[in-house]
């Protein structure tokens, strides 16, 4: 038989090297259970709405008049809206030409990139260009397209955070680009060394791989870790001397739980450190509806900022910004809400503030009650999800178990979570499918399930993990490595 | 020929640049890149570049100042992947770029142009232009964003503000039963109800099981929902489709000339190569089979892999609609060749002439016996177009059959990636496939209820399909009246709009017209365009965007202006074209 075109062995090499383990093996087995009609509690994606978590009620009431705006010539439609909802359906229905049901600019509306501009510079101090503003299908459609402008091939190097989130190397294996790893620590809260960092480079330079961006994600994912504006300026420093674009995932700029550390974006960091610096260095920061305490996965919608891009460079990605046509318009309706919401005085101002509140505060105890149920279970340490939505304990696998694992042809860590989600229905991601050192393993929650629910699976993952820990344990103790 | 060769010289400059980056960790000069920009025209010039760094570079070695950076900056348009640079897109290219700029300054100063609006003829973006949406979908769809207000209604009796301002007051209060009722049959099939939640990256189970019935309904065969991938529009699913297929310039992909630069754009983007096949003008853009073979010969005698063919019907920018008999000559070619056929069928709903009648390949192969064994198929639909043309939607679906297992995984893993396509457009793709039908049970009901409550079970199969039909019977007409105005000027000939949403005219352009485009550096057509543009706000693409045979020139325009609209646009487009001609005769 002839061959045909889409037989395996003929498949762009690309693809099949791509990986992405947060809907990988675990997540299939747990769909499984799930219709074999065991209780599942998917800790596995940071998708808060389906844990429970209610939509904040203001910008759902705008998306649907902007959805139905036939409602607002109605004379009742008072009745069912608060009139600043009415008013702000009204504005964004002006900024599009079309409504919701027209492709926008192909960078998104100018509208809402002029909102988000008036965002970053309340929240940086310092001026934003809207043309410099691109909306996307949520932030991985922009880190997608940053990264397919910039790597030529095999020897283009990404440096990417180990632990990362699997879409860097997932985007960068389909580029087909190198991702060179650069360590964060964890016996320092998961703090990154630019020692480290120049390491990473000249060792991927012994091997013939130019460099060309780093990426970081600030607060870190899966790690938690809020980057101090110290650590920040190094890194700034560090690609303005290696010449890298620095690619700022921002997107859980909202997931703050503690005090001490606030989020303070790249770009500020950048602007403050003055030229050259500020006049040199290439930022692309994303951010995105899904996150903060909106948490509208489920809508696609984020944007990517330039700093210091040259212009023919921004033509070159608007370009293939527009064979995409545009992003959804809804969501970058979302996105004008996120960026520009209410103020005090707004009819539903009140209620705004309390459902925000309320989420953000809630998780702040939730990451709180996870890290210390962790550190109660034996073998497990976990570091302070100080942001972001993830706790990342680490597990320190007896020998035995790790002997288990080959025996069944399993990663350690892969055959541990297996185990955990057959036992309670916890549905976690192990830690090898976001890079971790060698011997050492983990595995990622969210904490996200709701907080009334939290003490008991917290019991219950200590009653499964004490005992298999018991199981796999020699009486000498585990192996410390 | 030209671009290659610079393309080429970038290629030596960067590597040598990374030559030196090697040598000289962190001792490198700023001013490079900016070198390289003023020496990129031709190898030469590139090649004293590189002398002069080499130069600067021995120089410099000795002193190492403390902390200049030591590359050029990597998003320079000399160090981008150079794929992208490749890539074009002429929906959005030049012409809409000037357009943007002659809106700025008709806002800024009105008057100052020689007409008071632009008139997007450039895309198929049909609400843009003021189409409005089908009630029933964005009834529901609202009600899906906002489900507080369903359970309140219920509470409350209080629905009582939809539907179209035509009907009386008295009947508003009941007027959406069915999208009321829709609304909670689609957040049931979503899990914990919740629209703001990262979905299956296939899609919603609920919706593709919907949208499978849908396929079912229109082919008469059987389709199942795990084939179904749902995505933010049909685009990204041909990228998706390319990512997969493409692996090097030795994978080709079969393409219709003129074509969706969509295609030409994505294999550019993914580095494979485009293996034109043309459509035949002559016999309203006639696709045969010969010339396929013969395509297919040529590039497999070039050493290019071709692994599919793709198939845009009804057509884009031609506007034909494939007879079936020719469908079945094309499953026949592909399941012969071992070719993956993807079938553009966006424009599905779109057909304007009662002898033309959309059939899906799908259907055309299943009823040739052909099953999954037989052959690998792609269908790619869209809630862009149709009469519906919800484009800021970004809903579509492709259903993929024929594919073993593990190339399937890969597909998944591909989809997973993003995540999942937006919710309000799975949703609204569940719609399109399944819109209100006419309830046969009111009928009968009818007979011991009042005629006010015989409207309820109705209410929106009426108002939906007369909102549709109105659509539909409009953009007929437009075409025709498009057509006819084009084939009234001197020197154009352009072929019927049996379906889609565009005209592809062609236009002989004089001799003094090709000498004054070369003159400006201009290709014919995009000269002729931009002409246009300047002289009547009327926005068309350029026949070069999507290919034609050389030496022809054509521009696609839009059936899509408001009707009222359209008698200006003929007289504008008449106006010019005569000054035009007279200007350019020979």
């Amino acid at each position: 038989m002839a061959p045909k075109g889409l037989d395996y062995e003929h498949l762009n090499e690309n693809v099949k090297k791509v990986q992405y383990a947060v809907r990988g093996e675990l997540y299939l087995r747990a769909s499984e259970l799930q219709k074999e009609g065991k209780k599942i509690i998917f800790t596995n994606v940071g998708n808060p709405h389906a844990l429970g978590q209610k939509p904040l009620t203001f910008p759902r009431q705008v998306v649907a008049l902007c959805q139905a705006p036939f409602l607002l010539d109605d004379p009742n439609v008072g009745l069912m809206f608060p009139a600043d909802a009415i008013a702000r359906a009204k504005h964004y229905l002006s900024l599009t030409s079309g409504g919701l049901g027209a492709y926008s600019d192909s960078r998104g509306i100018p509208g809402v990139r002029k909102e988000v501009a008036d965002f970053l510079l309340r929240r940086d101090g310092y001026p934003s260009d809207p043309e410099l503003i691109f909306l996307t299908d949520g932030a991985s459609k922009g880190v997608m397209q940053i990264l397919n402008t910039i790597i030529r091939g095999p020897n283009d190097g990404i440096l990417v955070p180990v632990p990362q989130y699997p879409l860097y190397s997932a985007a960068i294996s389909l580029f087909g680009g190198t991702l060179v790893p650069y360590y964060l620590e964890e016996t320092a809260n998961w703090g990154l060394d630019v020692n480290d960092l120049r390491n990473a480079v000249s060792q991927a330079q012994f091997k013939g791989i130019t460099v060309r961006a780093m990426v970081i994600i600030n607060p870190g994912n899966p790690t938690g870790q809020c980057l101090s504006e110290a650590n920040l300026s190094e890194i700034l420093r560090f690609c303005y001397q290696e010449g890298l674009v620095l690619l700022g995932d921002e997107v859980y700029q909202q997931n703050i739980y503690q005090d001490e550390r606030p989020f303070i974006s790249s770009k500020k960091v950048l602007m403050d450190m003055g030229p050259p610096y500020s006049k040199e260095v290439q930022l692309v920061s994303f951010h995105t509806v899904s996150k903060g305490y909106w948490g509208e996965c489920g809508q696609r919608g984020g944007y990517f900022e330039m700093t210091n891009i040259p212009p023919k460079s921004v033509d070159e990605i608007y370009k293939v910004a527009s064979i995409a046509l545009s992003p959804n318009v809804p969501a970058q309706i979302f996105m004008g809400l996120m960026v520009n919401p209410l103020k005090p005085g707004d009819v539903s101002y009140e209620q705004f503030i309390r459902e925000s509140k309320g989420i953000l505060e809630s998780l702040r105890k939730r990451a709180r009650i996870m890290t210390d149920g962790f550190n109660s279970c034996r073998n497990v340490v976990c570091n302070f999800t100080e942001g972001a939505m993830y706790s990342f304990p680490q597990i320190r696998l007896p020998p035995k178990a790790i002997e288990a694992a080959k025996s069944a042809g399993k990663v350690p860590d892969v055959f541990y979570c297996l185990k955990l989600l057959e036992a309670t229905g916890i549905s976690t991601v192990p830690g090898s499918g976001f890079g971790q050192k060698e011997g050492v393993f983990h595995l990622r929650t969210t904490i996200l399930p709701a907080e009334e629910d939290m003490p008991a699976i917290m019991e219950s993952f200590k009653k499964f993990n004490d005992g298999f820990m018991e199981q796999y344990e020699d009486t000498r103790g585990y192996s410390r490595m | 020929m030209r671009r290659s060769v610079i393309g080429g010289a970038k290629r030596t400059t960067t590597t040598c640049l990374f030559l030196l980056n090697h040598a000289h960790h962190r001792s490198l000069l700023p001013p490079l890149h900016h070198r390289l920009d003023s020496s990129s025209s031709s190898s030469s010039s590139s090649a004293t570049a590189l002398l002069l760094l080499l130069r600067r570079l021995s120089s410099s070695s000795a002193a190492s100042s403390p902390s200049p950076p030591n590359m050029p900056n990597p998003v320079s348009v000399q160090s981008i992947n150079p794929k992208v640079l490749k890539c074009e897109y002429a929906v959005r290219g030049e012409i809409v770029i000037l357009a943007q700029r002659l809106q700025e300054e008709l806002k800024a100063k009105p008057g100052s142009l020689p007409f008071d609006e632009i008139l997007y003829c450039n895309i198929g973006n049909p609400q843009s232009l003021g189409q409005l949406p089908i009630t029933f979908f964005r009834e529901v769809l609202a009600l899906c964003d906002h489900p507080a207000i369903l359970d309140k209604a219920e509470a409350q009796g209080l629905f009582r503000f939809t539907i179209s301002n035509a009907l009386s007051d008295s009947c508003l209060s009941y007027a959406s039963a069915d999208s009321i009722k829709r609304a909670r049959q689609i957040l049931d099939q979503i899990p914990g109800r919740a629209t703001g939640a990262y979905s299956h990256s296939q899609g919603i189970k609920g919706l593709r099981d919907t949208i499978t019935a849908g396929i079912e309904a229109r082919d008469g065969f059987p389709a199942n929902p795990n084939d179904l991938f749902l995505t933010d529009g049909a685009s990204p699913a041909v990228h998706m489709m390319m990512q997969l297929l493409i692996g090097s310039e030795k994978d080709g992909l079969l393409c219709p000339i003129p074509q969706y630069p969509l295609y030409s754009a994505s294999i550019a983007l993914h580095g494979g190569s485009l293996v034109p096949y043309y459509l035949d003008e002559e016999t309203g853009w006639g696709l045969e089979v010969s010339e396929l073979k013969k395509q297919l010969k040529e590039a497999r005698s070039k050493g290019i892999t071709v692994k599919a063919l793709v198939v845009i019907n009804p057509g884009n920018p031609t506007g034909q609609v494939l007879a079936e008999e020719n469908q079945r000559a094309i499953v026949e070619f592909c399941k012969q060749e071992g070719l993956v056929l993807l079938a553009d069928e966006v424009y599905q709903e779109n057909v304007y002439v009662p002898e033309k009648k959309f059939h899906s390949f799908k259907k055309v192969a299943r009823s040739m016996g052909y099953g999954d064994n037989d052959l690998c198929l792609v269908s790619f639909q869209s809630v862009s177009k149709g009469y519906h043309g919800e484009c800021g939607k970004r809903g579509g679906y492709m259903e993929v059959t024929g594919f073993s297992p593990e190339v399937r995984e890969q597909i998944y893993k591909l989809a997973s990636v993003n995540l999942c396509s937006n919710i309000s457009g799975q949703i609204l793709a569940s719609l399109v496939m399944s819109p209100p039908k006419a309830f046969i049970l009111s009928l009968s009901l009818s007979l011991f209820v009042n005629d006010f409550l015989l409207k309820v079970g109705d209410e929106s199969y009426e108002s939906y399909s007369a909102e549709k039909d109105g659509i539909l019977k409009s953009l007929a007409r437009r075409a025709k009246t498009l057509e006819d105005a084009f084939k009234s000027l001197e020197g154009i000939t352009c072929n019927k709009a049996e379906g889609a949403m565009y005209l592809f005219p062609c236009i002989k352009l004089p001799e003094k017209a090709i000498k004054a485009a070369e003159a400006a550096k201009t290709a014919p057509d995009l000269f002729y365009c931009r002409r246009l543009l300047n002289a009547t706000g009327v926005v068309v693409v350029p026949g070069s965007g999507f290919g034609q045979v050389p030496g022809t020139w054509h521009f696609r325009c839009t059936i899509l202006p408001q009707e009222d609209k359209i008698p200006a646009i003929v007289s504008r487009l008449t106006a010019f074209h005569k000054s035009f001609m007279d200007e350019y005769r020979n």
